[in-house]
Formats: structure tokens, C-alpha cells, sequence
């Protein structure tokens, strides 16, 4: 590993002011002031970025969604965004993909890599290469990997790579990005392919931890494997995989490059717009930066929601 | 990661090392080697062997494995036709000025919270984590409208790299990261350095950021990749041609531009930080999960 980590103090959990700080010649209220004042200094860089471009405009996100600016005139309107943005004609749509995008990437996204990195974690030769296989597309432009996708897996033809393969397996061909059914799931591949290996890496540190007398002990209770996995490996690893599916839902219900560029925005019969992408559409190209921001307090909420479900369930566990 | 082969796991070593488990062991690994390989170096090989393709070879069923009559010219086009020199220029430009300010104003941060410990330091921390659960769509317009009218200073920072880089600074995940490590250097250490007069400064310069190197390398290579990787940010804030990144140049130029020009444009895009990863795989690998498990 190459972090290493200098071998930690104790300390209480309280956190007591370090004995040196208050050094014996000089104590007071002025050596206070100026020590916090030193602190803050180096402070102050990261805390205005933070005020500048995060802080701030998540307030001023909530204040923008009640107002409405026209002609450089900005007037309270109340709900008004919020009514504008659900009779969208692809504001159920929206959510309906978005949704659909999560649930089948949870699926996918999810039990893949766990599985992935349960079987990696058992080879004793070839792991270093493996690993770097399945992170290596994480690292490609998001861009780059989607054009791929985009002009040589999903053509429609016959001399797209995925009908090619279909053909050669006399199985149907599909339309792909053109079928309206075909288009999430055609999605998900393309995601789940390029972002996947984020989790299988932290899946496999996560399974090194587990102590080897617990497999020992399940194996001379007679447990096969699945049931070693079932009550050793997963509940071992219970808050990492509870952690990445709260993360992975954040992550996928921002869904916005994939329809960007491989369904070029909607897709067939509104079959890829996502919530994020409605917010791009109304922010940049409707002239209705108001109506984005409702829009983008509404995500808020849904995945607020989702956290509570989550610190709910975890906390029951535990 | 310590590769420990004795470490037991969910099949003990025994169990593989002989008879019919030894067979299915090494059937299995030659399976998943292959299978890995197809899936995920596959599509690579694909994307660069297609962009040698010609526009007739490209469209010919079924597709060819090799390309018949490779044509670099491809490869040529997309760096002129997309200038790509000018968008590689600018996207290592942002990336670079995005690892300074991240080392310089996180480091400083990370450090304050973690040894100096000013008053309202833990409020300050909490306020900072807690933008770890907002979802970056949801800021992206108010974001934008601050961008493009600093309040108080009324600055439009659209086409300026501040744009790029002043928001990659405030990042918690970095702020955790190094502030978790600092929190592992003995107080004793700092203590001695008080003791010889030296100043907050010096002894971060000169005790803590030495001891901190792996990890000031594994923030300054995720600030490079982010960089590298974003593409909505910089679409909105790097509007005009001159500034672009390099993926959003490729997608401007995606619908006017033959697709083996693009992919061999996209193929370009690619190298940098594959190169990066290549190099660096250690650092991000254990970057990557010494930052989530613990945490």
C-alpha cells in the first residue's frame, strides 16, 4: 500500500487542547486570540471557496426557486416555478427514467462489482492484473468511453459490435438507442461498464478485512459456500455495501452525460430524458434558470429522502 | 493491501491447492482473465483499431476485426480538424492549476482543522462534509449564476480558468482525506518543532508536508483526472472555442465530424490519463479505498 500511516496517538474522543499549546511563558487571552487567529488564516482560502461556490449557492438555489427573472427584474412568484416545472409534458418521464435508470443500475451496478470482487479476492495469481482491467475504463473521459459506446457498439446495423456479436449468436438484433425499450437498459451497460470499477476496489479492500478464522469457523460448521457468503461475507461487509448503494443511488440519479450524448438528449420518444437533463434543458437552452433551480430543490428533497430511508435502515441494523 | 497468500478467504488454500478444486481453481482464473480482458480491454482495442477503420470498412457487415487498410490519416484529421493541441493545452492547463490550488488551500485547511484547531473549527468541519450529500446537479445553476456575477465583486469569471478551478477547492472528500492523515502524525512531533520556536508555518513545511507525501500525490491525481473527466461543469463555464476542454471540444465537434474522426479524436482524449493511471495505479487504487473504508 502506498499510504502509509504514522501509528496513531490515543486520544480521547473529546479531543482535550494539546499540551503544548499553551506553552508556559506566554498564556492569556492574547496567545489565545493570536493562536486562533493563525488558525483561521489558513483556513480562510478553503472557506471562501466553500462560502463562494457552495454554501452560498445552495441557499441562493432554494431562494431562486420561489423568484422569477425577466428583463433583469426579479419578483417573488411563490410555487409558481415548481406548478411550471410538473406540467412539463417530460416531467414524469423524467423521474419514470431516471427511476428506472437507478433501480436497473442497482441491480447491475451493484451486485456485479460485489460479486466481482468476491470472486477476485479468491485467485491467488493474477489479481494486480485484474484490478487494473476493471478500473481502467474508470479513468477514460466519461466522453471519450460514451462515443465508443455511442458510433461502434450501439450501431444499429449489422456492423455495430453488439449486433455483430448478437448475429454471430443467432439471437435478434436490436435497435439500441433507437428502441425506446432498448434505451436504458442500453444505458446502464455503458454506465455500469465505465464506472464500475470504483466499487469492486473498495469491495475487495473491504473483503481483505475480514478475519480468516470466521471462514474457518463457518467452514468446520459444515457451511458451504454460498453460506459462508450469506453469513460471513455480507454481514461482514454490511456498512460498506449499505455506504456504496447510498452513494451509488446519489451518483445514478444524476444520470445526465449518458442521454447527453449516447440518445442525444431525449432519445427516442422520451425515452432517456433524466431529471438532470430536464434541469440542463430548462436552465441553458429554455432561458429558465428559475424553473433549473425548482427543479434541482425537488432532486434535493427525493434524495434527502432516500438518506433518511437509508439512516433509518442502517440505524435499525445496528 | 497486503498481498498476503496465506491470508485465509472464502475457499481455503488447501481446498484449491489439490485434486478437483485445483482444476476448477485454474479453469476459472483462465476464464475470468479472458473474460476480463474481452470485456474491458476489449472495447478499447476496438475503439482504437475503429478509428484506423475507413468510413467503408466502418460500416461493412460483419465487422472487420482488423483493420484491412489502416488509415492514420484519421487520427491526423481529428488533431487538426479539432485543434486538438489547443484542447489537450488547455485541459492540462486547468488540471494543473487545479492540483496548486487544491495542494495550497485544502492542504492549509486540513492542516488548521486538524493541528491548530481554531475556535469553530469543528463547525466549520461539519459545514464542509456536509456538502459531501449535495448532489452536484442540484447546484449546478445556482453555481452557474454565481459564476458568472461574483457576488460583492460583481466579476463574470465565464472563459477565466478561475471558473475551473476556485470550486474544485472546495472539496470535502479532500479536506477529509488529508485531515485524516494529519490526525495520524504524533502530537509529539509537533510538539518538539513548538519547543525549537518554529512557527505554524515552518512546521507544516517542514515536519508535516514531508511525512504527507503519498497522500498530497493521491489528491494532487484525483484533482488531475477530475479535471480531466468533468465535462458539464466545464461546458457551461468554458463557453467559447479558445477555452474548451478537451471532451467537451470532442462533443461540440461530435455532430459536423465524421465518427472514425471522433472516436480517433476520443481515442487522443483518452491517453493522458490512462498514462496517469498506468503510473499511478497504486497511489489511486489505495487513494481510492483508504478514503472510503475507514471513513
Amino acid at each position: 500500500m502506498a499510504i502509509t500511516t504514522v501509528p496513531e496517538t490515543p486520544r480521547k474522543p473529546g479531543r482535550p487542547p494539546s499540551p503544548y499549546s499553551a506553552r508556559p511563558q506566554r498564556t492569556g487571552l492574547g496567545r489565545k486570540v493570536r493562536d486562533n487567529l493563525t488558525g483561521h488564516a489558513f483556513l480562510i482560502g478553503a472557506v471562501l471557496c466553500f462560502v463562494v461556490f457552495s454554501w452560498y449557492p445552495m441557499v441562493r438555489g432554494i431562494v431562486m426557486s420561489f423568484q422569477r427573472t425577466r428583463r433583469g427584474e426579479t419578483t417573488w412568484v411563490g410555487w409558481d416555478n415548481y406548478t411550471r416545472l410538473i406540467a412539463d409534458p417530460s416531467f414524469w418521464p423524467a423521474w419514470k427514467n431516471t427511476f428506472y435508470f437507478t433501480g436497473l443500475a442497482l441491480v447491475l451496478g451493484y451486485a456485479v462489482p460485489f460479486f466481482v470482487a468476491i470472486l477476485l479476492n479468491e485467485f491467488r495469481h493474477g489479481k494486480g492484473y485484474l484490478r487494473i482491467l476493471v478500473y481502467l475504463p474508470v479513468m477514460l473521459p466519461p466522453a471519450s468511453a460514451l462515443f465508443l459506446f455511442k458510433f461502434y457498439a450501439y450501431d444499429p446495423s449489422e456492423a455495430g459490435l453488439f449486433n455483430a456479436i448478437l448475429k454471430a449468436l443467432h439471437l435478434p438484433t436490436s435497435q439500441w438507442m433507437q428502441s425506446p425499450e432498448m434505451t436504458m437498459p442500453a444505458m446502464v451497460v455503458a454506465s455500469t461498464w465505465m464506472n464500475m470499477g470504483g466499487a469492486v476496489l473498495i469491495y475487495l479492500a473491504s473483503l481483505q478485512n475480514i478475519p480468516g478464522e470466521l471462514y474457518e469457523a463457518a467452514e468446520l460448521d459444515g457451511a458451504g459456500i454460498w453460506r459462508r457468503i450469506r453469513h460471513v461475507t455480507i454481514p461482514q461487509t454490511r456498512l460498506i455495501l449499505a455506504l456504496l448503494a447510498m452513494l451509488q443511488i446519489v451518483a445514478t440519479m444524476q444520470l445526465f452525460i449518458e442521454p447527453l450524448i449516447l440518445a442525444n438528449g431525449a432519445g427516442a420518444e422520451d425515452s432517456a430524458t433524466s431529471v438532470a437533463y430536464l434541469i440542463y434543458q430548462h436552465g441553458f437552452f429554455q432561458n429558465d434558470l428559475n424553473g433549473a433551480a425548482a427543479l434541482g430543490v425537488i432532486m434535493l428533497v427525493v434524495l434527502a429522502g432516500f438518506s433518511a430511508v437509508y439512516v433509518r435502515l442502517t440505524a435499525k441494523q445496528d | 493491501m497486503a498481498q498476503d497468500s496465506a491470508a485465509r478467504t472464502l475457499i481455503s488454500q488447501t481446498q484449491i491447492s489439490r485434486g478437483r478444486g485445483r482444476i476448477i481453481y485454474w479453469t476459472l482464473l483462465v476464464v475470468v482473465v479472458a473474460g476480463f480482458t474481452l470485456v474491458f480491454l476489449g472495447p478499447l482495442y476496438w475503439m482504437v483499431t475503429g478509428a484506423l477503420k475507413s468510413g467503408q470498412e466502418i460500416a461493412q457487415t460483419p465487422p472487420s476485426l482488423f483493420p484491412k487498410d489502416p488509415q492514420p490519416q484519421n487520427y491526423i484529421d481529428a488533431w487538426n480538424n479539432l485543434d486538438l493541441a489547443k484542447l489537450l493545452f488547455n485541459t492540462f492547463y486547468y488540471a494543473i492549476g487545479a492540483v496548486l490550488f487544491q495542494l495550497v488551500l485544502d492542504t492549509a485547511a486540513a492542516y488548521s482543522l486538524s493541528k491548530l484547531r481554531p475556535i469553530f473549527g469543528n463547525v466549520i468541519l461539519a459545514l464542509m462534509l456536509g456538502t459531501l450529500m449535495i448532489p452536484a446537479m442540484v447546484l449546478i445553476v445556482p453555481q452557474y449564476v454565481t459564476v458568472i456575477d461574483l457576488p460583492i465583486v460583481h466579476i463574470n469569471l465565464l472563459d477565466s480558468p478561475f471558473a475551473i478551478w476556485l470550486p474544485l477547492v472546495a472539496n470535502a472528500f479532500n479536506i477529509f482525506l488529508l485531515k485524516r492523515f494529519f490526525d495520524s502524525i504524533p502530537e509529539e512531533l509537533m510538539a518538539a518543532a513548538l519547543m525549537d520556536g518554529a512557527t505554524s508555518l515552518r512546521t507544516l513545511w517542514s515536519i508535516i508536508l514531508p511525512l504527507s507525501r503519498p497522500i498530497l500525490g493521491v489528491v494532487s491525481i484525483f484533482a488531475v483526472t477530475a479535471v480531466w473527466k468533468d465535462f458539464l461543469w466545464p461546458k457551461l463555464v468554458m463557453p467559447s472555442p479558445e477555452t474548451r476542454t478537451v471532451s467537451v471540444g470532442i462533443y461540440a465537434f461530435a455532430g459536423g465530424t465524421p465518427m472514425n474522426v471522433v472516436i480517433a479524436a476520443s481515442v487522443i482524449a483518452a491517453i493522458p490519463t490512462v498514462i496517469i493511471f498506468l503510473i499511478f495505479q497504486r497511489n489511486i487504487m489505495s487513494g481510492l479505498t483508504t478514503g472510503s473504508i475507514k471513513g
